[in-house]
């Protein structure tokens, strides 16, 4: 196309978009509206699934794990390990890791005087869990542990009910020691703690890591070593290094000891994606449909550009030219519209009151949008260059030859 | 020097058959015909005659079903899509009866369109379309759009597009059809002043005596046949 027909092309476009001006309004209105749906859901749905997979990561997951081999299968003070050598520990202190800890972690039965309940008991050094886990954030009553040695226990609140028991009152912690006896200890209630999923508050008793040691007679051995990383999503070159440095200890990511989670995050990508096929589609339809109808009713001015010589990509142009303007304003508004919704929504949407039992499964019942560039870029482009391409069908039908009838007959 | 080039247009044996559930129109029939440079030829005869197939064919808009045409001394029965659409854009100038103006366009908006496609500069664009537009009367109306003018108005500035880029040929269908018939004198007139102004041969349509007789060669047509072609200077 030659440049000068560029001013020409858009000075038509934009002025035959303003013959029907409701029209115009209606179409952009749709489109805006499609645009505006795609990325404020995406953000929604994108920060449900971010706060599922932190929380997930804060349950004591982390981003790695560390393992004696057949853990994973049988968490038994068997399958213990020595705590880290000096390879390990030097790579653990890299900057890539945020934070680190090692835990022993063992089944246990916790009793009151009351009740007696099966749970999994943690001995943790609290100021390494700190930016790793959820524990110290989520204590609510009483005070977090001090330090590994302290003989204190932090109990959720769900079981603390359950055990009938209370802040200050003492419990007794039996599991099974590395020498096949019962090993068992009383434990001061230090610490009530809130979290969800409410299984986390029965499942964990957390006890200070040299005390739960010397309970089980494990010397130094530990369960696990949990570590953070800046970006959860590039992990191979920390897990290759952590694999030479600790030939013989099983090191897993996230996505393989969580690995319902990667599911989540494909199950919200395909319901991403189905929604913007749904949008789309549809947006399209109207956009196709208003194009036609603005083509037909000027069959007779294509026709005239034919008459003097205008080619028929010119002709072609001009329709695409039309296409582009209302695809351009609508995802200007779109985005506007979208980024003034997630901004306005920053404080979080309380769904409690919809979707009770949502916080059994781990979903929050308060959700944060989370506004995805990629997510928005995906559907910007999808509307853009697919509009584009649908609106290749009316220019066609603008730009093929008119009968002479329809220029020369009035 | 072949003698076609001495004549804008040249038909040799047309014939335009239309097809209508088959059932075989002929429209024209082996017409033959040489219009010299600057003429002024009224194409007369009753509707149905064929006049407007004849200008069709010599524009380039259709293609006859049998014989020759030639504009400037070049076959256009020979010429693709593209070649046809150059042709009618260097070197003819159209007037229809009606819709002749994009609508969105302002008056000197329409006169330039043509230019514009042709590739002029836009200040060589705005002097010529000032200047043209001054010429067919309509100072001071430039900028208004097509439905802000009256009929007469309009067929002006389509005369004033057809003009502006200086074709050799300019082929009016009953240009004055839809104007009453004190505008319809004046656009004749109009034509007449470019015809000899300009030196561009012009080629127009219509049934009106009294536009005929604005007419330097008067071409009558019945059942698709030339019947009478008389000289009136
Ligand atoms: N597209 C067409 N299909 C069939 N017949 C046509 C078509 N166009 C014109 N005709 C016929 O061709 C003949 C000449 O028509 P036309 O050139 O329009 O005459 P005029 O302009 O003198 O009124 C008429 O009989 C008309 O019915
Ligand atoms: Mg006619």
């Amino acid at each position: 196309m030659r440049a000068f027909s560029l001013p020409l092309l858009l000075t038509l476009a934009w002025r035959n978009l303003w013959r029907h001006s409701g029209r115009t309004f209606a179409i952009l209105f749709a489109l805006a509206l499609g645009v505006w749906s795609m990325v404020s859901i995406a953000a929604l749905v994108r920060g449900s699934l971010e706060q599922q997979l932190t929380k997930a990561i804060e349950n004591l997951t982390g981003h790695i794990q560390i393992h004696a081999p057949g853990y994973r299968d049988d968490p038994a003070i068997e399958h213990r390990m020595p705590p880290p050598g000096p390879a390990l520990r030097a790579a653990l202190a890299r900057p890539e890791v945020t934070a680190w800890a090692g835990r022993v972690r063992v089944p246990a039965v916790v009793a009151s005087e009351r009740e007696s309940a099966g749970v999994t008991l943690v001995g943790i050094e609290p100021a390494r869990e700190r930016g790793l886990s959820f524990i110290a954030k989520a204590v609510t009553a009483g005070r977090y542990l001090e330090s590994a040695d302290e003989p204190g226990l932090l109990l959720g609140r769900k079981l603390a009910e359950r055990l009938e028991t209370e802040l200050g009152r003492r419990v007794v912690v039996m599991s099974q020691g590395v020498d096949n006896d019962i090993a068992d200890r009383g434990f001061r209630v230090v610490g009530v703690f809130d979290t969800t999923p409410e299984a986390t508050e029965t499942n964990f008793v957390f006890v200070g890591r040299a005390t739960a040691q010397r309970m089980l007679q494990l010397g130094d051995g530990i369960s696990e070593i949990a570590l953070m990383t800046p970006e959860r999503n590039r992990l191979e070159p920390m897990l290759s290094e952590l694999e030479s440095v600790a030939p013989g200890l099983d090191v897993q990511p996230w996505t393989r000891l969580e690995p319902m989670l990667v599911l989540t995050e494909t199950v919200t990508d395909t319901i991403l994606i189905i929604w913007y096929t749904i949008v789309f589609v549809a947006m399209s339809f109207g956009l196709v449909n208003t194009l036609l109808m603005a083509v037909f009713e000027r069959t007779r001015e294509f026709g005239l550009f034919q008459a003097l010589g205008m080619p028929p990509r010119h002709i072609l142009g001009q329709v695409l030219m039309e296409s582009l303007i209302l695809l351009l304003v609508a995802l200007a508004g779109g985005n506007l519209m979208a980024w003034a919704t997630i901004a306005g929504l920053e404080g979080g949407i309380d769904l409690s009151a919809f979707a009770q039992g949502l916080e059994m499964v781990g979903v929050s019942p308060v959700i944060y949008p989370a506004f995805a560039v990629s997510d928005a870029a995906a559907a910007n482009s999808l509307v853009f260059v697919l509009g584009l391409a649908a609106s290749l069908y009316p220019a066609w039908r603008a730009a093929r030859y008119v009968p002479v009838e329809a220029i020369t007959r009035v | 020097m072949d003698q076609s080039t001495e004549h804008t247009v040249v038909c040799r044996g047309v014939s335009k058959v239309y097809r209508q559930d088959a059932v075989a129109v002929p429209a024209l029939t082996d017409v033959a015909l040489e219009i010299p440079k600057q003429d002024f030829v009224c194409l007369s005869g009753p509707s149905g005659s064929g006049k407007t197939t004849l200008l069709n064919l010599i524009g380039g808009l259709d293609r006859p079903t049998s014989g020759e045409i030639s504009v400037d001394g070049r076959r256009i029965d020979l010429m693709d899509k593209g070649e046809l659409a150059e042709l009618r854009l260097r070197r003819i100038g159209f007037v229809f009866q009606a819709y002749n103006l994009i609508p969105v366009l302002s008056a000197r908006e329409n006169v330039e369109f043509v230019m514009q496609l042709q590739g002029v500069s836009a200040a060589e664009r705005a002097a010529r379309a000032r200047a043209i537009l001054k010429e067919v009367g309509l100072e001071g109306l430039e900028d208004r759009r097509p439905g802000e003018l009256s009929g007469g108005q309009q067929q002006r500035v389509a005369v004033a597009r057809a003009i502006v880029s200086e074709p050799s040929l300019v082929l009016a269908d009953e240009p004055t059809a839809n104007l009453d018939s004190k505008t319809a004198e004046n656009l004749m007139q109009l034509l007449r002043h470019m015809n000899t102004e300009h030196s561009v041969t012009f080629v127009f349509s219509t049934h009106d005596k009294l536009v005929m007789d604005f007419s330097r060669r008067l071409i009558t047509l019945r059942d698709g046949r030339i019947v009478d072609d008389v000289r009136r200077e």
